[in-house]
């Protein structure tokens, strides 16, 4: 009987090897000269959705032979898991117009995307779109595995109302410097215009960083990445004045220890909150806002402070058949004239050089934005290097830690920190 | 035809027909289980990530190595610390609590199937809801605190490191209780009614009939609640994921297989997500031995 058991299982483990080894991706390069229909997916923002089916209908109608179906990503706890689990599977779409950076290293060693400059006009179509931007999505290896699309550039909104009932001058916020920002955080708390003056989630999820502590980092390091040639770069003074100033807001309880469970912004329970552009369309009916830069510990001006981008990338992914289509929707998507449909859309900034001027006219009839294409062009990405969720994690833990509930020193987190992540880095 | 033949034949052909019907399940269950968890077996003896299909990538043997990553990780001994607590809160009160609220519901009251369906509701309701009503309870701001005033808990009780992982117990065995109430409840059908009117006339109260007929009564149910509740403990991934943000306040309540989940899926090392899961296997296997130890101790 055991044998017999035995015989059993084993003929259905080398089954169940024989159809993975069976799997079988599409000829690489009888699909990069391929034309006709392709997928996309889409994000599963209402604004996006729309520019994406307009946007799909327009190649459409000109290209009938090699037509687009699109629909959102699929449900999963995360896109970039969904995104994953697609990748194994051998189901994606062929382009994903919501492919997160910080995700690209491990799908690109899953061998999950197609490099983008292995087309002929490739590496020329994506640096002229995105100037000197353009530099932080490359791979160690040279190659594009993404197109970088657009930008959430991370500025403090803060609520007029919360700030006039506090005593504080909406109009003329003392924002700037760290001493400011912590004197007008107290005044509100204090005052109980809100039980809040900023109410970043105080959470252990490895992308949470990029809410408080990365855009601040950025902004006072005169905008380095948290990894630069291969070594951490918050283990030093700029990342220590950060994480004292962010300890000093726990601390005080002028940033709540614990997530909020809705919008904290948006019901008024905070005073300030770290967002990008998809703000204004959001609280435009709800909150009387204000927008300024991420505050640094000298107060520079505002023209040089920079912030965390929040991108999404298109990716091609390696399941695509038809990849010539796939790449000529993906210039026909991220052209100038898509690009300002988009912009005027979602209200997103497309990650192009000259934002500002290449659509100024829209920019002047929604002033709102302004601010936010100003920003733009002063953006840093999370760094694409291999192990970079694992990276993220290792410093969220550290910074939970140590800055949002003080059960280490600073100095001392900060640096196991920066030497965690230099294995992680070396390992992978 | 022999009869001691014609009755070897008949037992012969009936084993044949059970296992007939027997096959589609045991196929099922080799298919869904044995398969996979014998790949995930092989997956920790070896360097192994997740690839596009047709991508040629090396697994190369690696020994003990992604058993000696989970080992030597301060975080999964931080986290089957955080099992090890939540099974001494959780099991121990399921039990109790499930089999006295079991022995009153059995009895004739007044709303007794009210009673039975609200114990029940926490059970088949989401996740997710009963979470937003546990930190309408006990957030910052929660109810509770409210009411405590001053006598409150600072930091507040789930992103307190010492109260977090006990807070999830409480929630784990609130949620689940209208399960094992029911198991309770099915065995106690099976306790005769004529011993408890034995120990009557010999003058025993209800107190004594509880520990005296009622426990050594259901103690194979007992032994069953204690496994489930085992298992339920080493599964626990929403409740620390949602209810603590992630895991809570420096690891204070990350589970296993929440650490597979971050391990495996989001920084892509299956191996060492694997390595992890047959450790926890193990474990599990270990901790169920001793509570049937225990439980059916006497027997």
């Amino acid at each position: 009987m055991l044998k017999r058991t035995a015989y059993t299982l084993l003929v259905l483990a080398l089954a169940g090897t024989v159809t993975a080894c069976g799997r079988s991706g599409p000829d690489a390069a009888k699909a990069a000269t391929s034309r006709g229909p392709i997928t996309v997916w889409l994000s599963n923002n209402a604004h996006e959705v729309k520019w994406g089916n307009e946007m799909i209908a327009e190649w459409n109608e000109l290209h009938p032979d090699q037509r687009i179906t699109a629909q959102n990503i699929p449900a999963g706890k995360t896109s970039e898991e969904a995104l994953s689990a697609s990748i194994i599977a051998g189901t994606s779409a062929c382009l994903v117009f919501n492919t997160a950076p910080s995700v690209v290293p491990q799908f690109e060693k899953q061998a999950g995307l197609v490099p983008l400059s292995t087309f002929p006009d490739g590496k020329e179509y994506i640096e002229e779109r995105s100037g000197s931007l353009a530099d932080q999505y490359r791979s160690a290896d040279g190659d594009y595995y993404q197109l970088p699309w657009k930008s959430n550039p991370g500025m403090i909104l803060y609520n007029k109302e919360i700030f006039k009932t506090a005593g504080l001058d909406p109009e003329h916020p003392k924002l700037a410097t760290y001493d400011d920002f912590l004197e007008s955080s107290r005044k509100i708390v204090k005052s109980g215009a809100a039980k809040a003056a900023i109410w970043p989630a105080p959470s252990s999820e490895f992308f949470q960083s990029w809410y408080d502590f990365y855009p601040a980092f950025i902004a006072e390091s005169g905008g380095k990445p948290l990894v630069e040639d291969g070594k951490p770069q918050f283990d030093s003074a700029a990342g220590r004045k950060v994480a004292d100033f962010w300890r000093q807001m726990y601390a005080e309880n002028l940033a709540p220890q614990e997530s909020y469970p809705g919008d904290a912004f948006g019901e008024h329970r905070t005073a300030m909150s770290t967002v990008g552009p998809w703000a204004v369309a959001a609280y435009k009916d709800s909150v009387d806002w204000g927008v300024v830069p991420v505050p640094t510990s000298d107060g520079r001006p505002a023209d040089q402070v920079h912030t965390f981008s929040d991108e999404k990338s298109v990716g091609m992914y390696s399941s695509c058949e038809n990849r010539a289509t796939a790449w000529d929707v993906l210039k026909f998507a991220t052209s100038k004239e898509q690009d300002g449909k988009f912009l005027a859309a979602t209200g997103q900034m497309p990650l192009r050089t000259n934002l500002a001027s290449t659509y100024s006219d829209w920019l002047e009839k929604n002033p709102s934005y302004k601010a936010f294409a100003d920003q733009a062009e002063r953006v840093v990405e999370v760094p694409n290097v291999p192990g970079s969720t694992e990276v993220w994690q290792a410093f969220r833990n550290s910074w939970t830690r140590s800055v949002v509930f003080g059960r280490e020193p600073i100095d001392s987190a900060l640096h196991d920190a920066a030497d965690q992540i230099s294995k992680i880095l070396a390992e992978n | 035809m022999n009869p001691k033949h014609a009755k070897a034949t008949a037992r012969h052909g009936t084993s044949r027909i059970g296992a007939l019907f027997v096959t589609p399940y045991a196929l099922f269950i080799l298919a869904v289980f044995a398969v996979p968890l014998g790949y995930t077996v092989w997956i920790s003896f070896h360097r192994f990530y997740f690839t596009a299909p047709g991508a040629g990538v090396d697994t190369p043997w690696v020994g003990l190595a992604n058993y000696q990553a989970v080992f030597t990780d301060p975080v999964v001994a931080r986290a089957f610390l955080n099992i090890l607590i939540f099974l001494v809160i959780n099991v121990p009160l399921t039990v109790g609590l499930s089999m006295v609220l079991a022995s009153a519901l059995n009895a004739k009251l007044p709303f007794r199937s009210f009673f039975r369906a609200a114990y029940y509701l926490p059970y088949i309701t989401a996740s997710v809801a009963l979470v937003a009503v546990w930190q309408f309870l006990f957030g910052t701001d929660g109810l509770i605190n409210n009411l405590l005033g001053d006598h409150a808990p600072d930091p507040s009780w789930l992103v307190n490191s010492h109260l977090a992982m006990p807070m999830i117990a409480f929630f784990v065995t609130w949620k689940q209780l209208g399960f094992f109430v029911m198991l309770y409840l099915a065995a106690l059908q099976n306790v005769g009614k004529e011993l408890y009117e034995a120990s009557s006339v010999d003058g025993a109260g209800r107190i004594r009939q509880f520990f005296s007929i009622t426990v050594p009564g259901v103690r194979h149910a007992t032994t069953l609640v204690a496994i489930l509740a085992i298992i339920t403990g080493a599964n626990l991934f929403s409740e620390p994921y949602l209810l603590t943000g992630g895991g809570g306040p420096d690891h204070a309540s990350v589970s296993p297989v929440l650490l597979m989940y971050q391990k495996g899926m989001e920084q892509g090392h299956p191996d060492f997500a694997a390595a992890l899961g047959v450790v926890l296997v193990t474990f599990v296997l270990i901790v169920s031995l001793v509570s049937r130890k225990l439980t059916e101790r006497g027997n």
